[in-house]
């Protein structure tokens, strides 16, 4: 009998990823990639320059989230993959590899490398692991800086990409770009949904509680320590394949980790719609600012100071607490038929949960 | 006789190393916080020296008479604003805080001083040396820097051992909470350890401004030195800072010995080592200070 009584109180709940119609998401993402594939025919060619060097600080940063932002290592030196993964392209096409061939080759090499690297580095916690990012970025830069065949610390200019006319170049450059993006970001959303996206969740909200329930902490450390190595891999080898010459102060420059960390931040660490969205602020700024100097990047990082104090979950995820809504669902929402709301409890974000914990401490 | 210049000038560069390290080490032994800017701050206290000097009609070198007071000053008031509220959050906001001010201290520097490289004018002392043997040499600069580092880390440690506060320093770096059940206001801790890192961050800019070049971008390199150092000597200890950096020094010049291009890249592998070999450092303690 309690057992009926409990069944006829029960609110029938309903678990649903998303509160937006999926085809809408569906048709609107079909009509924005289209768009974007169809971009260097139909805007001018400096647009799609902006829109290519956007495609790449988005892999960059959407990389540096799902490190920071879902598996909380914080590196400040995802520049050695990036310096790595140029140079990778640059030795396949100096072996007459065509250049564009050579994008999926220095991604694979980049994931092989940072193997070796996880197990030095995923001993370390917090800053100890911050920093030795750092000195592992450095250590690479130095050593490709040394070796006379990639032209020592003045670089190499990309062979392979003489043959093409400028156009040609740029459409082709621009559709791989593209198309890594697409990977990445597609790729990021598969992978969060999967079961793994439910072991971060669980190490981000209490990892002392995932490992009791027999979650390995480590090995999915450091999966995703090599698939964000491999995604600014793939990225160096975009960019080294766009601005055809390679020189490692460029490509090691620890300016690609402040880029990728506060678009993440202004856009919303633990989101995948935040680094999207930060990287448009971020060029938004860049391209109203350009004659200017460097004042976009010391506006920019005081955003990023602010927005890390006083709305940690960044823009994404204030407007999403706001509003409700997610375009990229990676979590399950609960609704209840006579309720309008979603309840809060287990839709909100862990994010907000964590920082919701911490601020009452003293 | 290789070997005993290779020690020299190890000690000598592991001397600054340690007087550019000790703030960075305070910082995380009390506060638990890395300060990404700290490398960023030793060369503003650089620009301020050489820029606000010509107003005080006072020899450059003097400069740190008014620099390293003010720096504790600002040291106190940023912890007290925005690093404390930075710990208030997350160990996580600390890292994204002080990195995003190193990445705006940078850029505000390039735009206001240009990228153009400066030094702290000593007069003629700073290209003279002393030779004790044929093929080694030491710079008087260096060796005060030497000097100046050696006194501060005493200094530290006899303030941390035998003053109030110092004792107040290390029982919060001990157990904040502990410390704050008998009494203690731990914010007021954090601002006095987080000044006596900013006065002694200054000191280690302007002597880096005496013994070589400098430009906005810096910060950076020194502030991976000093990481190392810290890191090698092990975390918390200050004596230990003092033997990292002189480690450090020492693999750096043993490095540029077979090529110029191997002095940083011997120091990456000597920390990567120790990493390796040793995490918690030389003298690591994980808890206390002294």
């Amino acid at each position: 009998m309690t057992l009926d009584n409990s069944n006829r109180e029960a609110p029938a709940l309903s678990i649903r990823r998303s509160n937006t119609s999926p085809l809408l998401t569906l048709t609107g993402s079909v009509v924005l990639v289209v768009f974007l594939t169809i971009a260097p025919w139909i805007v001018p060619s400096e647009w799609a320059s902006v829109l290519l060097n956007f495609f790449i600080l988005v892999i960059m940063a959407t990389m540096w989230n799902l490190l920071a932002g879902y598996a909380g290592m914080v590196s400040i030196g995802q520049q050695a993959f990036i310096g790595l993964g140029s140079y990778a392209t640059l030795y396949f096409a100096l072996k007459g590899v065509n250049p564009f061939l050579t994008i999926p080759l220095a991604t694979i090499v980049c994931a092989i490398l940072a193997i070796p690297i996880t197990f030095l580095l995923l001993r370390l916690r917090g800053g100890y692991f911050s920093i030795a990012t750092w000195v592992v970025s450095d250590t690479a830069l130095l050593i490709i800086g040394a070796i006379a065949y990639f032209g020592g610390g003045t670089g190499k200019l990309m062979p392979g990409l003489q043959d093409l006319s400028p156009s040609q170049t740029a459409h082709y450059t621009y559709l791989a770009t593209w198309l890594v993006a697409l990977i990445v970001v597609i790729g990021t959303y598969v992978l969060l949904r999967s079961r793994l996206g439910l072991v971060l969740a669980s190490i981000r909200d209490n990892e002392v509680a995932a490992r009791s329930a027999g979650v390995n902490v480590q090995s999915a450390r450091r999966l995703i320590f090599i698939v964000a190595a491999a995604g600014c891999g793939a990225a160096g080898a975009v960019l080294a394949v766009s601005q055809p010459f390679i020189q490692p102060s460029s490509v090691f420059n620890i300016q690609w980790s402040a880029e990728m960390i506060f678009v993440s931040m202004i856009g919303g660490l633990g989101t995948i719609e935040g680094p999207i969205i930060g990287s448009i602020i971020f060029f938004a700024l860049q391209q109203s600012l350009q004659q200017y100097g460097v004042w976009y990047l010391v506006i920019f990082g005081s955003l990023a100071v602010v927005i890390a104090l006083w709305q940690p979950r960044g823009l994404w995820g204030a407007f999403r607490d706001r509003f409700h809504t997610e375009l990229l669902p990676v979590g399950y929402r609960i609704s209840h038929p006579t309720m309008d709301q979603v309840p809060r409890g287990l839709a909100r974000s862990s994010w907000q949960s964590r920082f919701a914990r911490k601020k009452d401490a003293p | 006789m290789i070997w005993l210049n290779v020690v020299i000038q190890g000690v000598l560069v592991g001397g600054f190393y340690a007087l550019f390290a000790c703030g960075l080490s305070l910082m995380f032994g009390v506060l638990k916080v890395i300060n990404l800017a700290h490398g960023d701050m030793a060369v503003v206290a650089a620009y301020v020296a050489v820029f606000l000097t010509p107003h005080l009609h006072i020899a450059e070198i003097w400069s740190l008479l008014v620099v390293v007071p003010l720096f504790a000053l600002v040291g106190y008031v940023l912890q007290r604003t925005l690093i404390q509220k930075s710990i208030d959050r997350d160990p996580f906001t600390t890292l994204l805080v002080t990195f995003g001010l190193s990445v705006v201290i940078e850029n505000l520097l390039l735009e206001i001083y240009t990228a153009n490289a400066q030094t702290v004018n000593v007069g003629a002392i700073g290209y003279e040396s002393w030779h004790p043997g044929s093929i080694f040499y030491i710079s008087y600069v260096s060796l005060g820097v030497l000097v100046a580092a050696v006194a501060v880390l005493a200094i530290l440690q006899l303030f941390l051992s035998h003053t109030g506060t110092g004792r107040l320093v290390r029982a919060v770096a001990d157990d904040r909470e502990a410390a704050q059940l008998s009494g203690a206001n731990y914010r007021h801790i954090f601002g006095i350890a987080a000044a006596i890192a900013f006065a002694t961050v200054a000191l280690a800019g302007i002597a880096y401004g005496m013994q070589t070049q400098f430009a906005p971008t810096s910060g950076g390199v020194n502030l991976l030195f000093a990481f190392e150092a810290v890191v090698i000597g092990g975390i918390g200890s200050l004596w230990g800072t003092l033997v990292g950096g002189i480690a450090l020094g020492m693999a750096q010049v043993f490095g540029a010995h077979f090529n110029p291009e191997y002095q940083r890249l011997a120091g990456d592998v000597l920390f990567l080592l120790v990493l390796a070999v040793r995490p918690q450092g030389l003298f690591g303690k994980k808890t206390s200070l002294s």
